[in-house]
């Protein structure tokens, strides 16, 4: 009996660290280096987020008037961000271009990126928007290691500078940068971490605040548990 | 004042059956002492659904049936209801955590021959509940309007139009259109929101009555109602209240916080409970590389996909999956033992119990990931193990050395 039980429990068990890799992708991707708690970090992503992937890309679900959550007054979204006069603060992040003339000039209509984080994941986004390489074969003269034939043109090149990938029976084996940008690797990659960080926020503002409430419900529970505990001991005293 | 609550009570008492009910399903119902683990679920089950039924009230409040609005309706939900994000969360999280304590709930009655008679038709009744939370799990997961929720409810209906002569027809008839739409969307709001619950609600209280009508079994597997006081208490049995009230308390907060850790820690349970594909809108358009079903749903999935098509039709996979789902049904009459708990069973129940949980984890699994030939061949042999455990049930049951069971229940 105890013997069956165990089988059982450990066939259950040993299931599931294979589960939890289910998801595995072919590709490799890096880690994101994020950290919700830095507000500044978040404040940049945002920046970025809104001068440069808003030209193309909406973020319908985002109101403005959120980035309180990390910080920021109205004012100083009306200004840090150059919000236009007929922008309020409490709209939606709206694309700069149509949706219809995008799809025109790229192929495909670019995607809403309000929960792009909860989709792709922030290793994904981190690896993606490090993987753009040139490549003439494609219209807009740029490829990607991680979305293969991407429609978006690499919008950061004055950035990151451009990379060339060496290649090996077709698969991109290495990147390395052939032209310099504005910003070494390092800063680069940092600035690219503020993005992801910001992007993980805007696919859940609520994420800044879940793990707070979720321990004060977990304390008052397990206060509640052992008053229950010590209840059930009470009545149950005189069953043997 | 307390004079005046007793005339009250009295009162009622003579227009409406209040203490003669209480007594009966509650002070005076009787339940064994010797109650496990495996015995919280039932009363869990209850609570999700419960935790269901408020945040689905209060989600229903924001959410916009239709095709346009339903998948930005959600985020509305999460951004700027009040609460939203958590309301959503508890919902979404309540219905795998339904499905954790249900199969739990369902294999306790395994180990314990909780179908056997005279319990037969409560196990029925509960299979229909089983059935029916199936139906509310799937339409509901078509209204978020992702891609997973689109493409899953496309597979599934398909699945009907399989059937010989009728299926085509069938799927139109679900649908209310000749692909997924808003139409279907509608429907399925109106099947999850009020048909099913209503239905689940009427048959969860049937199970209920079932259950005080014949008694709970217990992990002995024996009846309790053989030895009984003077007064005609049960021996071994303790009033549901307060005893079993308690103790279900117990339960039901180390289960809240279980549920708690997930909403606050984990919601999306690594693309488990929420899908990571279904963050992107539906697309008719596009169809995703791989759509795989939640992950209650995979063990039949997974046997669907192991059975090859014949005579160039799905059906074949369709039936066998339909069958592994209802052969629960017939449970009570397959089961031949003399005995009925897995404390007095031979070796033989044993071994294929133990099977039967790694076919159906295993399948499970299987379901989740592409269908390459590798894992169609373990799908195929644990199919197998799956449909023995039913179909061998009357003779392995039959010759299997079981121990005696005791005259009274033991504790531990």
């Amino acid at each position: 009996m105890k013997a069956i039980k165990k089988v059982i429990v450990w066939a259950m068990l040993a299931c599931m660290p294979v589960l939890a890799n289910a998801s595995g992708g072919e590709v490799h991707l890096d880690k994101a280096p994020l950290n919700l708690q830095d507000q500044a970090s978040l404040q940049r992503g945002a920046k970025l987020f809104t001068s440069r992937c808003l030209a193309c890309h909406s973020a319908s679900s985002m109101r403005y008037n959120r980035l309180n959550d990390i910080g920021m007054s109205d004012a100083q979204i009306r200004a840090d961000l150059e919000l236009p006069e007929d922008v309020k603060v409490g709209s939606t992040m709206q694309a700069a271009m149509d949706a219809g003339s995008a799809k025109m000039a790229y192929g495909v209509a670019p995607p809403d990126l309000s929960v792009i984080a909860r989709s792709r994941s922030a290793d994904w986004l981190y690896t993606y928007m490090r993987g753009f390489y040139a490549d003439e074969s494609r219209p807009s003269g740029w490829n990607n290691t991680v979305f293969p034939s991407v429609g978006m043109p690499f919008v950061l090149a004055d950035l990151q500078g451009t990379q060339e990938a060496e290649k090996h029976e077709g698969h991109v084996v290495k990147l390395m940068l052939k032209e310099a940008g504005s910003m070494s690797a390092v800063e680069y990659d940092h600035t690219i971490a503020d993005l992801v960080n910001y992007l993980v926020f805007m696919s859940e503002p609520a994420i800044l605040v879940r793990h707070q409430i979720g321990w004060i419900v977990l304390i008052f529970l397990s206060v509640l548990l052992a008053l229950m505990y010590a209840l059930k001991k009470e009545i149950w005293k005189d069953i043997h | 004042m307390m004079n005046l609550l007793k005339s009250l009570l009295v009162w009622v008492d003579e227009r409406f059956p209040l203490v003669s009910t209480w007594k009966a399903h509650l002070s005076e119902y009787y339940a064994p002492k010797n109650f496990n683990f495996w015995y919280f679920f039932g009363g869990l089950a209850l609570l999700v659904l419960v935790i269901q039924i408020l945040s689905g009230i209060f989600l229903t409040m924001n959410y916009k049936p239709d095709a346009l609005f339903a998948f930005s309706s959600v985020e509305y939900i999460m951004r700027d209801v009040q609460w939203g994000w958590l309301l959503r969360y508890i919902h979404s999280t309540g219905a795998s955590m339904f499905f954790i304590v249900i199969y739990l709930h369902m294999f306790r009655g395994l180990m314990y021959g909780s179908y056997r008679k005279p319990r037969e038709l409560l196990w029925i009744i509960g299979m229909i509940i089983y059935l029916a939370l199936m139906g509310e799990a799937f339409m509901g997961y078509l209204l978020p309007w992702g891609q997973m929720s689109f493409w899953g409810a496309q597979v599934i209906v398909n699945l009907f139009s399989s059937v010989p002569f009728i299926g085509p027809d069938l799927a139109i008839m679900i649908r209310g259109d000749f692909v997924v739409s808003d139409i279907t969307l509608n429907r399925f709001f109106a099947l999850h929101v009020v048909a099913i619950p209503l239905v689940l609600v009427l048959i969860i209280v049937a199970h209920l009555v079932a259950l005080h009508e014949v008694g709970s079994n217990n992990p002995d597997g024996i009846e309790i109602k053989k030895h009984k006081h003077t007064n005609g208490v049960p021996m071994d049995g303790v009033a549901f209240f307060p005893y079993m009230v308690v103790k279900d308390g117990v339960a039901a907060v180390a289960f809240l916080m279980v549920f708690s850790a997930v909403v606050f820690f984990a919601p999306d349970m690594g693309g488990y409970f929420l899908e990571y594909n279904n963050f992107v809108p539906a697309n008719p358009m596009k169809t995703p590389e791989h759509i795989a079903p939640v992950w209650y749903f995979t063990p039949y999935y997974a046997i669907l996909r192991a059975v090859p098509p014949m005579f160039g039709s799905q059906f074949p996979g369709v039936v066998a999956m339909g069958v592994a789902t209802v052969i629960f049904f017939a449970l009570p009459w397959l089961d031949r033992g003399p005995v009925k708990s897995i404390r007095y069973r031979g070796p033989i129940y044993k071994t294929f119990l133990a099977a039967f949980v790694v076919s159906f984890v295993g399948l499970g699994y299987l379901g989740l990931m592409p269908a390459t030939p590798t894992y169609t061949l373990i799908s195929r042999i644990l199919a197998v193990v799956y449909f023995a455990f039913f179909f061998l049930m009357p003779w392995y049951t039959k010759i299997d050395a079981c121990k005696p069971e005791p005259d009274r229940v033991t504790s531990k």
